[in-house]
């Protein structure tokens, strides 16, 4: 960006909404919706404890992490898919999908120059920033972004591994962490979402194929964003990431996840699991960008994402701060909470969801005081457009020993054409009297006064439309790293194509 | 430049305007006065495309293309420009980054280059200087929380960025003080030229005190009245519309 648009005011995250626009108006169809042709290796289809042998087996893990997922998977078998969110999930056969697939060739790779060209040609046709590093790297002060690149289950290419750790940190894929520092991995993977936690979670226990391990030392800030780019590619793989990121005491990491996904006639399963732990006076920002296919207008087709994600933020002023912008999914079911323990740590949510045509969203965050002094806030954003659904869930407990907690949430729904529906389903419990909580909600549409304004100005309806939705959300989209918001801008662009008019 | 012949609007099957014909030149300005209810801000509304109005009859040339059968942002983008009576609030969007986007759309149509932030730059300085607005007030988000006042300053200030052919301006003089006043008749003054035209919606005489229009129309009820020189608008104010419109 220029000088001189800084100067005129035009912040980062803003300037980009031209581009927003311009998007819109370049693409027809989903943009991504393209495969690309890397040989696949398979576990066999369907879900028995043999399979979860072959996944272990196949990533050489020890004893200890089998008999984990083992145990996880007898749990499993005992449990039931949840049905009180506010979604209508179509039945899910567990038993026909892969639970593994990886690329054949997985060569240890010296730079990104010695990556398959086939997925490098798909990332580079995703726009995945790989290259932006080079162009970051040529603005004076810019930031440097690490991007551990799963390329379905496994994790093909990792970068700046060795600038992290000289600062100490540890970057890795978990099935590298679970190899060379088995004993952080066992002493954590867990301990923030229990194998039995939930159906979808105690899934991903026992088949994660793959996800992220960040290790930041105690008083190191991480010297550049950590990023990970997720992207489903084999069809009927169900996709169980799992990531774990623990902030000792003192330091600070932000971590930025986006993705975007081919198109596929049939569902795929997405069952993620994050946990983060973050230590006394440590500070942990999490960044999500998510743009799994939604299906198309019908609703046929799409990624199912059920998600996982929690923090404990278990020392004292330990801050936890999850930020997402969902476009995709045709079902999404994810509520990224703090556990905040520690005596004044502070959890925040910024969100924002986008569904349209025939998606569904059951998302939103959970904030459990424990501590003394905690503070929390939320802000969400909802829009929804075509006959989608979109529903915000959200808890706020405040325990008996959190004295003078406080929470905020706002929870704004935006609404675009009258077949589309928002819901704000607040949980608010309070077991102490020294609390403040506070709710604000509201619901508006975006009016014909405003098109007709931005229109009669020169933007086309679209164009028009994706600039007031960008307005809606600047609170959310301020939160985002700049890399981050440029993308989320254009997907808030891209994902209300066609809802007008 | 604006040729307006025989233009029957309808609303809900309530009929609002019921033959208007008005020419407006190039290099020339016309004020279009009447009382409330007369059609004046229906006129300016179907003239920039909104919907909700029925075109029963009549036609619109502007510049000589078929007005009506253009899309809002095309009329824009072809140089007719609307100052709103009441200025719409965006929240969160910031009144540069509008202004900027929506300069670069209508570039776009045109088949012209996308501004640079330096040259879009100087252009809001120079005009923010000549209208006297603060430029931390054009990064606030555009009219939130505006006095009346400053928003029809940043209509005025809109217009002079888009530099428009045509500005179709709906009482931007109401709600003004007479500084106010003064500097939004300075900025039509300034606009005013040879390739230009203007149509000037208004209540009262005294904006025709700034700014002095080559011709003056009444309507009332959905109809031209009557139409002359300056020396019209005089006679309105000291005899008022009633005498006109019987």
């Amino acid at each position: 960006m220029s000088r001189a648009a800084e100067e005129a005011g035009v912040r980062a995250p803003e300037v980009r909404n031209a581009e927003a626009a311009a998007a819109v108006a370049e693409l027809g169809t989903y943009k991504w919706g393209f495969t690309s042709d890397v040989e696949q290796e398979f576990a066999p289809k369907g879900l028995t404890e043999e399979t979860i042998r072959f996944i272990s087996a196949k990533k050489n893990e020890p004893e200890w992490m089998l008999e984990w997922r083992l145990s996880a998977f007898r749990i499993w078998q005992t449990m039931t898919q949840p049905a009180w969110a506010r979604l209508s999930i179509p039945p899910i056969d567990y038993q026909d999908a892969h639970y593994y697939a990886a690329p054949k060739k997985r060569p240890q790779l010296a730079s990104l120059d010695e990556l398959d060209p086939e997925i490098r040609r798909t990332y580079e046709r995703l726009g995945i920033p790989i290259e932006e590093q080079k162009v970051l790297a040529n603005v004076a002060g810019a930031r440097k972004v690490a991007v551990d690149a799963v390329f379905d289950s496994v994790s093909v290419a990792t970068t700046f591994r060795e600038e992290l750790r000289r600062a100490g940190v540890i970057f890795l894929s978990i099935s590298e962490a679970i190899r060379e520092f088995p004993e952080l991995v066992r002493r954590h993977l867990g301990s923030v979402v229990p194998v039995r936690d939930n159906f979808f979670a105690c899934l991903n226990s026992a088949v994660f194929s793959d996800g992220t391990f960040v290790y930041v030392p105690k008083g190191v800030r991480c010297p550049m964003e950590l990023s990970t780019y997720f992207r489903i590619n084999a069809e009927n793989t169900g996709q169980f990431e799992r990531t774990l990121i623990i902030a000792d005491a003192g330091s600070y990491v932000s971590y930025l996840e986006g993705c975007t996904a081919p198109m596929r006639d049939e569902h795929q399963l997405h069952a993620a699991v994050v946990e983060l732990i973050a230590e006394t006076d440590a500070e942990i920002k999490y960044s999500t960008v998510q743009n799994w296919y939604p299906g198309d207008a019908e609703g046929r087709g799409g990624i199912f994402n059920f998600v996982t994600k929690r923090a404990l933020c278990r020392g004292a002023r330990s801050k936890v701060s999850w930020t997402q912008v969902e476009t995709g999914s045709a079902i999404t079911w994810k509520y990224p909470s703090c556990v905040l323990a520690g005596a004044d740590s502070v959890g925040e949510f910024y969100s924002v969801a986008v569904t349209n045509n025939c998606q569904q969203a059951d998302t939103g965050t959970k904030m459990i005081h424990l501590g003394p002094r905690t503070r929390s806030r939320i802000i969400s954003k909802g829009i929804s457009a075509g006959r989608s659904s979109n529903c915000y869930r959200g808890l706020v407990r405040i325990g008996p020993s959190a004295d003078g907690a406080r929470n905020f949430t706002q929870c704004d729904s935006l609404l675009l054409g009258d077949r589309c529906s928002a819901h704000t389903i607040p949980y608010i419990e309070v077991k102490t009297p020294s609390a403040q909580v506070e709710h604000e909600a509201t619901t508006s549409r975006v009016s014909e006064d405003q098109t007709f304004y931005a229109m009669q100005r020169g933007l086309p309806e679209e164009e028009a439309v994706a600039l007031i939705v960008n307005g809606f959300c600047r609170e959310v989209l301020q939160t985002l790293p700049m890399e981050f918001a440029v993308e989320a801008q254009k997907l808030l662009g891209l994902s209300l194509e066609g809802s007008v008019g | 430049m604006l040729d307006i012949r025989d233009l029957h609007v309808r609303v809900e099957d309530r009929p609002i305007l019921e033959g208007v014909t008005l020419s407006v030149g190039a290099g020339e300005v016309h004020a279009l006065m009447g009382p409330n209810g007369a059609g004046k801000s229906t006129l300016a509304h179907v003239l920039a495309g909104r919907e909700g109005f029925e075109v029963t009859a009549g036609s619109v040339t502007f510049l000589g293309q078929d007005l009506l059968a253009m899309e809002p942002h095309a009329r824009a983008a072809a140089g007719l420009f609307l100052g709103f009576q009441y200025p719409v609030e965006i929240p969160g969007v910031s009144n540069l980054l509008f202004l900027r986007t929506a300069l670069n759309a209508q570039r776009r149509q045109r088949g012209e280059p996308e501004i640079s932030g330096a040259e879009f730059l100087r252009r809001v300085r120079a005009e923010a200087e000549v209208l006297g607005l603060d430029m931390e007030m054009l990064k606030r988000p555009v009219n939130v929380g505006f006095s009346g006042g400053e928003k029809k300053r940043n209509e005025a200030f809109q217009m002079g960025i888009l530099a428009p052919r045509f500005a179709l301006l709906d009482e931007t003089d109401s709600g003004l003080d007479i500084d106010a006043l003064k500097v939004v008749a300075d900025g039509i003054n300034r606009f005013r030229g040879p390739d230009r035209g203007v149509l000037l919606i208004t209540h009262y005489q005294r904006l025709l005190d700034h700014v002095r229009p080559d011709a003056v129309h009444v309507m009332a009820a959905g109809r031209i009245v009557a139409s002359g020189g300056p020396e019209l608008a005089r006679r309105l104010e000291a005899e008022g519309y009633g005498a006109l419109a019987a």
